[in-house]
């Protein structure tokens, strides 16, 4: 088991280094100058020679070559570099925005386990009943509806109705405060996204649930312990269930790595300023360098994610052993 | 009977509105105390205000400085009535035949750290500004070439000495970017200190930066000028989504916005809050342009260009778009609020302006038959910016089309449009904007001059006579000899010439919640931002 541990740590390190490359080249090759954006983006009129001696004390007029390098040893000193933009520390700017982005695929996560595992289950032991119809039509909706679009929706019920109740609209908190400061004014903010993207997170692991479940309830050891008399309760939750929650596990697993810099909208729609905000925001200015270090941000969370779930497999499944 | 609604309340609310700017300002008592939320739909680079541009940048950090001069904050819609800020008494006028301005500056000014003002931080300031030591960048150095030298006859006495008099040169003084620095901290700690550290004499001193999320200053009690601010402090949000920065102004999460909201936001908020709601509008010092490009067939055809000006309905489109987009007014080159701006009269008389719409429309197919472009195909190079850049390009290729020519629009995300324009010059007529903060018309039309020299022409010719023109323009201090030559600039860069094109200037409307009392609103979102006339009113909120 150690031994397989520290060959995928080892395997890492040629993925990340190709996903750098990668990252760079691409982002070489968008059209963008993150100094025109910066002086020139407001349509006024601005000196020449300052976008030059901006260009020049970014490093943006060094070969390729010389700014791949950099990059690079970048990585293996630690040192993320600085914002293009804000000129200010990377790491800074990413650990600002992380315990948010974290808190929220947390929660979303949570709330999509709250929904996804009992609903698949009961969908499953209840198929082709009006439950099952119930809630494939409850997941189907949340596959369909985009999580921003559902987001504008609860900002805008939440205004309309408060209104209508109280005299006076509310909405939530537009700026983040850390849960250790004040927690239901944290809550009051990120319940909201939290079930919007939670609610089309769990509409696929809904599903996901339903049909792997499905499937172990036609094994034989299920039927062999429905034979032996075991309650149907025991047989669902210790046999069946642990046996189904393999595909389920890795859908949790990859949609929590995305969750952490993937939730690009829907920061947008909440105001929320997480690593999703910082990414668009970035992207929009060509800002290169921030560009660079999320992108490898949320490539080091997917892999690390993947190793994960590859250990639980062994502990939800007995018969996967890793020499 | 829906839009009848809203436009009644809309009319009540601008008349709340231009009553209460208007004067009834002045029966009411400013509280001291609270806390203004404020939106702002841009980020922050550095906070040097003499290298950047942005407004993300100067409506939460402003209120931290102060500035030489500044537009008159019970007056900020005249573009030209300015006021000291730093200086003492009114605005000096140039002496020595316009070679020479001498301020007073005032003596019971104070850095947030405790150094005292004088002369010798505005003069350090200036000099950083206009004469930068080499790798400094200095964005707007270029609206200073009229000035020689800035020099300290005494610790409180600052004077410009001038290489030529222009009339230029004290509204870009008044400019917003110009933040008086410490000649201490200059001299200290380096010319790239301010980009990340903030020590002004203005209003509020600064407490917090949270970078993406909000900028917190609280109140200088120091301030120079006497009883100001009135507020305890303030909270400058980000908020880069125009829905999200309009939702919380009707969720009370922020009271105002100051950049501007499109007339749809407008009516929706005064809808949902009636009275709690105010409404200010202006003409905005932001003229929405269409270029084509000078190096591309047909566009290096006079007659093809012309033709693409003609069959623009520029009134009629003030009326219509004007109730979609944040666009209204009919201007020439220069900001239409000013004296050197082209009257009604003397629009008309500039092709594309005519009152005869036919006759323009009939010119135009003429010009384009005679220059052999007949159904003229081309694309239309565009912004993907909704406000006002997509429903005004959707706009232009419906006018085009009316005189035979098929258009396309090739709409871009910033990024790769300003490298397809400025880098590329890869377009055939693009959109494009010449968006000033202070109303400088003498500087703000340096975007008509040849390419090679002027830093914000990207349709791609040289015209040595507009060159000429625009430069004795700028050197003559007498306001009817500016005027005369003006009208000869505009008619042969929209005329004659036919190198550029303006479709309507950009209007201002900025809703906010009637709690906020004593902002008022200028042309441009750069302005009068320093938030030391503005109060809550307690009985409101």
């Amino acid at each position: 088991m150690y031994a397989y541990i520290i060959k995928r740590l080892i395997l890492m390190i040629p993925t990340l280094f190709g996903a750098a490359v990668l990252v760079f080249v691409l982002m070489r090759l968008v059209p963008g100058d993150v100094c025109e954006i910066k002086m020139a983006g407001d349509g006024a009129f601005v000196d020449p020679e300052a976008i030059e001696i901006c260009r020049q004390n970014l490093g943006l007029n060094d070969p390729v070559y010389v700014q791949f390098g950099q990059v690079i040893w970048g990585y293996l000193t630690f040192d993320l570099g600085t914002s293009m933009w804000t000129g200010r520390d990377i790491t800074h700017e990413i650990g600002l925005r992380f315990q948010l982005s974290l808190q929220v695929a947390f929660m979303a996560t949570l709330v999509a386990i709250l929904i996804a595992i009992p609903l698949g289950t009961i969908s499953a032991i209840k198929q082709d009943t009006w439950i099952d119809y119930v809630v494939r039509t409850f997941s189907i909706a949340g596959i369909a509806m985009p999580s921003f679009w559902l987001g504008i929706m609860i900002i805008l019920g939440l205004l309309i109705t408060t209104q209508a109740w109280f005299g006076d609209p509310w909405m939530p908190p537009i700026v983040y405060v850390s849960p250790f400061e004040d927690l239901a004014g944290n809550l009051s903010q990120l319940i909201w996204p939290a079930v919007a993207t939670g609610y089309r997170y769990s509409a696929v692991a809904t599903r996901m649930t339903r049909s792997t479940l499905l499937e172990v309830l036609r094994e034989d050891y299920v039927r062999t312990a429905r034979a032996k008399g075991l309650l149907e309760r025991v047989i669902i939750n210790r046999h069946a269930l642990k046996n189904a929650m393999l595909p389920v596990v890795t859908i949790f697993g990859i949609e929590f790595a995305f969750l952490i810099g993937g939730l690009v909208v829907t920061e947008q729609v909440f105001n929320l300023n997480g690593l999703g905000k910082l990414f668009v925001e970035s992207v929009e200015t060509s800002d290169f360098t921030m560009v660079q270090q999320l992108v490898m941000l949320v490539v080091v969370i997917f892999v690390f994610m993947n190793f994960l779930v590859d250990l639980l497999y062994a502990w939800l499944d007995p018969r996967i052993r890793y020499a | 009977m829906r839009f009848l609604k809203s436009t009644l309340v809309v009319s009540f609310a601008l008349g709340l509105a231009a009553a209460w700017a208007g004067g009834a300002v002045a029966g009411e008592t400013p509280v001291r105390g609270g806390i203004l939320k404020f939106v702002v739909g841009s980020k922050i680079p550095s906070y040097d205000a003499h290298m950047e541009s942005t407004f993300g940048m100067i409506h939460p950090i402003r209120p931290f400085y102060s500035l030489l001069i500044r537009v008159n904050p019970e007056n900020p819609s005249s573009p030209t009535d300015f006021v000291c800020d730093l200086c003492e008494g009114d605005v000096p006028a140039a002496t020595d035949n316009g070679l020479k301005y001498t301020f007073k500056i005032r003596k019971d000014v104070w850095f947030h750290d405790g150094t005292p003002l004088t002369a010798a931080d505005i003069k350090a300031t200036f000099d950083k500004i206009v004469f930068p030591p080499e790798g400094v960048p200095s964005t707007r150095k270029a609206f200073f070439s009229s000035l020689d030298s800035i020099t300290v006859p005494d610790k409180y006495t600052l004077v410009f000495n001038m290489k030529y008099a222009s009339g230029a040169f004290l509204p870009a003084v008044a400019a917003p970017y110009n933040f008086v620095y410490s000649k201490k901290d200059l001299d200290e700690k380096g010319y790239a200190w301010h980009q990340k550290n903030i020590n002004g004499t203005g209003a509020f001193t600064f407490v917090e930066h949270k970078p993406g999320a909000y900028v917190e200053g609280k109140r200088y009690e120091k301030y120079h000028h006497e009883g100001k601010p009135y507020l305890d402090g303030f909270r400058a949000i980000s908020a880069p989504k125009m829905a999200v920065r309009l939702q919380a102004i009707r969720g009370n999460r922020a009271a105002i916005e100051f950049r501007g909201f499109p007339p749809k936001a407008r009516d929706d908020l005064v809808a949902a809050l009636g009275d709690k709601i105010v409404v200010q509008e202006s003409d905005w010092n932001c003229a929405l342009q269409f270029l084509p490009n000078h190096r591309r067939k047909p566009f290096d055809d006079v007659r093809v260009r012309r033709a693409l000006t003609l069959a623009v309905d520029r009134w009629g489109g003030s009326k219509y778009l004007s109730q979609i987009a944040i666009v209204k007014t009919v201007g020439g080159v220069a900001f239409p609020g000013h004296p050197l701006a082209a009257t009604k009269e003397e629009l008309e008389k500039i092709a594309g302006y005519w009152p005869d719409l036919d006759k323009s429309r009939a010119e135009a197919r003429r010009l384009l038959k005679e220059a052999g472009a007949e159904g003229l195909e081309f694309v239309l190079l565009n912004r993907g910016v909704d406000q006002p850049y997509r429903v005004v390009g959707t706009w232009l290729i419906d006018q085009w089309k009316k005189v035979g020519m098929k258009v396309t629009q090739n709409v871009l995300p910033s990024p790769a449009f300003y490298d397809a324009v400025r880098k590329k010059h890869d377009f055939d007529v693009t959109v494009y904007f010449n968006c000033q903060s202070i109303v400088n018309p003498l500087a703000d039309v340096s975007a008509y001059i040849s390419d090679d020299i002027a830093g914000n022409n990207y349709a791609g010719y040289q015209d040595r006579t507009m060159d000429k023109l625009f430069d004795q323009m700028n050197r003559s201090n007498d306001p009817a000899e500016q005027r005369r030559i003006m009208r000869l600039y505009e008619k042969r860069a929209l005329d004659e010439e036919a190198l550029q094109f303006v479709t309507l200037w950009w209007y201002k409307i900025n809703p906010y919640r009637s709690y906020v009392k004593g902002w008022k609103i200028a042309p441009s979102h750069y302005l009068n931002q320093h938030l030391d006339n503005i109060w809550l009113d307690p009985h409101l909120m």
